[in-house]
């Protein structure tokens, strides 16, 4: 566990001393900031709307405003979780440095655990961010804050399945390129593999759809705590590091 | 300390070490040595645990590597060929990772930190990014990486590689300083840092061993052929080298006499006395005594390389043992530099 933990930091302080930390925060800030500017003032135009006209037509700042900004927060995720994991494992071993930590007395499974925990605490980061806006309308609103902490419990939970898949691809090769791309093409198949149910029933087409990651988040973007949903999520984070380690093993057979 | 019994590492089409045994003793330095593509690297990460065996076994300290990996890994200090820096870090704040995760804690490894950075003559740069060190520095980080937990043994791959010869003097030093309280195993494929630094030699080409002993008994081996090389100059400014060979032949001893090359009226012999009887004085006498000058009288020892170069191909080794020791050299160097 100490081990965990001093990867962890070791990983958590080299995304801080590059500058990949502050371009990720950076463009999440401005994405999310231009997003957020967005939905705060249409809520608004329409509620100055519906009093002009005498309506009473119920206004909801969790369902209108939080709500599609965390799926929009989903969404930045997608395409910014390649990039904080493609290093993890590729940087290693291009740079010779992996040879270190595997002669090292550290377990592969701390490494591969520290790592992940690493690219997850950066992605709370980017939440943290986002919480800041969101606590504007905490001053200035009356939010309901149990949904949203829900919600942030599927984004964690979510960014933890694309970053488990991210690290098992960062530990097949020696190009951060290839691992962050390859990790955003399956991170993308994997989000639209429910579309098939639109339309499809067979088995086959349910075995997709059950594979898809905005399925499971749904139930946790309308602030329902679904632990079918939280199983599948915790149980694809296991399978991704555990086929991490299986990878990084195979590393010594093969080399 | 570490024991080597029958290894062998195969991959899908080639074996990389075939059979290997052998064993060092406790504050041993042991050079490995074996031309590139040899199975040195290959040997070593088994060594570490960083590649299992594919048959064989091996010890180091006493635990098995593939039964107990966690204990060689805590007692083995490892420099593999470009020393694993983080590129990002500061020299201090990478020792201290490293001394982390091979376990040490607190005072003891700010003590440590501070021991190797001065043991390895980098504490001029501990606030220095790893990545802006020069090959010398790196390499030297590296060793200290190595040394931070206090490893019993030291197994480090080409640690001269690459630096300039000043720098090879330093690490050479500080190798050979370590050697009291570690056991270094150190691979190379330059021949005198094993006779400078190491006290037993292990040479493996393709794969196999094929010879170990200690250095001295090599040299003595080298030694055993007994010729010297003899530059005559003339007195008077000429110099008949054939009247000169045929007054070495008659040299009591003197088995036989070649004519090596001429220089500006000088010439240099290789002569072959019979076995072990002393030529030189005899050889010395009549050559004064003719009335030429001798110049310089020396023996014709093989070096460590031509044995090298005889062990590890059979194909070259008629073409030293009868070549010059000059020409051997040049040829050993250049292998080595290829």
């Amino acid at each position: 566990m100490r081990n965990v933990w001093i990867i962890c930091r070791k990983e958590l302080s080299s995304y801080f001393v590059s500058p990949i930390a502050y371009i990720l925060l950076a463009i999440f800030a401005i994405v999310f900031g231009y997003f957020f500017w967005n939905s705060v003032g249409y809520f608004i135009f329409a509620g100055m709307e519906a009093q002009m006209r005498g309506s009473m037509f119920p206004m909801n700042i969790n369902e209108q405003v939080i709500r599609p900004l965390i799926s929009n927060v989903a969404v930045i995720g997608l395409f910014l979780i390649p990039l904080i994991s493609m290093r993890l494992f590729a940087e290693e071993k291009r740079a010779g440095t992996f040879e270190l930590l595997a002669t090292s007395p550290v377990r592969d499974l701390a490494v591969i655990f520290g790592k992940w925990l690493a690219a997850v605490l950066l992605y709370g980061g980017m939440l943290l961010v986002s919480a800041i806006n969101f606590a504007w309308l905490f001053r200035y609103g009356n939010p309901d804050w149990k949904p949203l902490a829900i919600a942030y419990l599927g984004l964690f939970l979510q960014a933890g399945f694309m970053l488990a898949i991210g690290t098992f691809i960062s530990s097949l090769t020696r190009n951060q390129i290839i691992a962050g791309a390859v990790t955003f093409a399956v991170c993308l198949l994997l989000w639209v593999l429910g579309w098939v149910s639109e339309y499809d029933s067979t088995p086959v087409a349910r075995v997709m759809s059950y594979l898809s990651i905005p399925l499971h988040f749904e139930s946790f973007e309308k602030g329902l705590l679904s632990l079918k949903d939280a199983v599948f999520f915790v149980s694809a984070i296991f399978l991704g590091l555990f086929l991490t380690s299986r990878s990084i093993e195979s590393l010594r057979w093969r080399s | 300390m570490i024991t080597v019994q029958q290894l062998t590492k195969r991959y899908a089409r080639n074996t990389a070490v075939d059979h290997i045994s052998f064993e060092v003793g406790k504050g041993q330095i042991v050079g490995f040595l074996g031309p590139n593509g040899a199975g040195k690297t290959t040997t070593m990460r088994m060594l570490t645990c960083f590649l299992p065996p594919t048959s064989g076994e091996a010890t180091v300290a006493g635990f098995d590597v593939l039964e107990k990996p966690l204990e060689v890994k805590r007692r083995i200090g490892y420099l593999p060929e470009t020393p694993p820096l983080y590129p990002e870090m500061r020299t201090d704040e990478y020792l201290g990772f490293v001394g982390k995760i091979k376990g040490l804690r607190g005072p003891e490894l700010s003590k440590r930190i501070d021991f190797v950075l001065d043991r390895c003559a980098v504490a001029d740069v501990k606030d220095k990014v790893l990545g802006k060190l020069s090959k010398g520095y790196r390499q030297r980080v590296g060793l200290a990486q190595a040394i931070i937990h206090n490893p019993d043994v030291l197994i480090l791959d080409e640690p001269t590689a690459g630096l300039d010869p000043k720098q090879i003097n330093e690490t050479r030093d500080l190798i050979k300083s370590l050697a009291g309280d570690h056991t270094i195993i150190l691979s190379t494929h330059i021949l005198p840092e094993v006779e400078q630094t190491c006290q037993q030699v292990i040479i493996i080409n393709k794969g196999k061993l094929v010879a170990t002993d200690s250095v001295n008994n090599l040299q003595n081996r080298a030694r055993g052929a007994g010729s010297v090389l003899v530059e005559v100059a003339g007195r008077n400014g000429v110099l008949e080298f054939a009247q000169v060979q045929r007054r070495l032949e008659q040299v009591p001893g003197v088995s036989r006499v070649q004519f090596k090359h001429a220089g500006d009226n000088r010439s240099t012999f290789e002569v072959e006395g019979k076995s072990d009887r002393a030529i030189r004085g005899d050889l010395a006498r009549a050559i004064v005594e003719s009335g030429w000058d001798l110049n310089e009288l020396r023996t014709a020892a093989i070096s460590l390389e031509e044995i090298f170069l005889q062990l590890t191909s059979s194909d070259e080794a008629n073409a030293v043992s009868s070549g010059s020791t000059t020409n051997g050299t040049e040829a050993a160097s250049s292998e080595a530099k290829g």
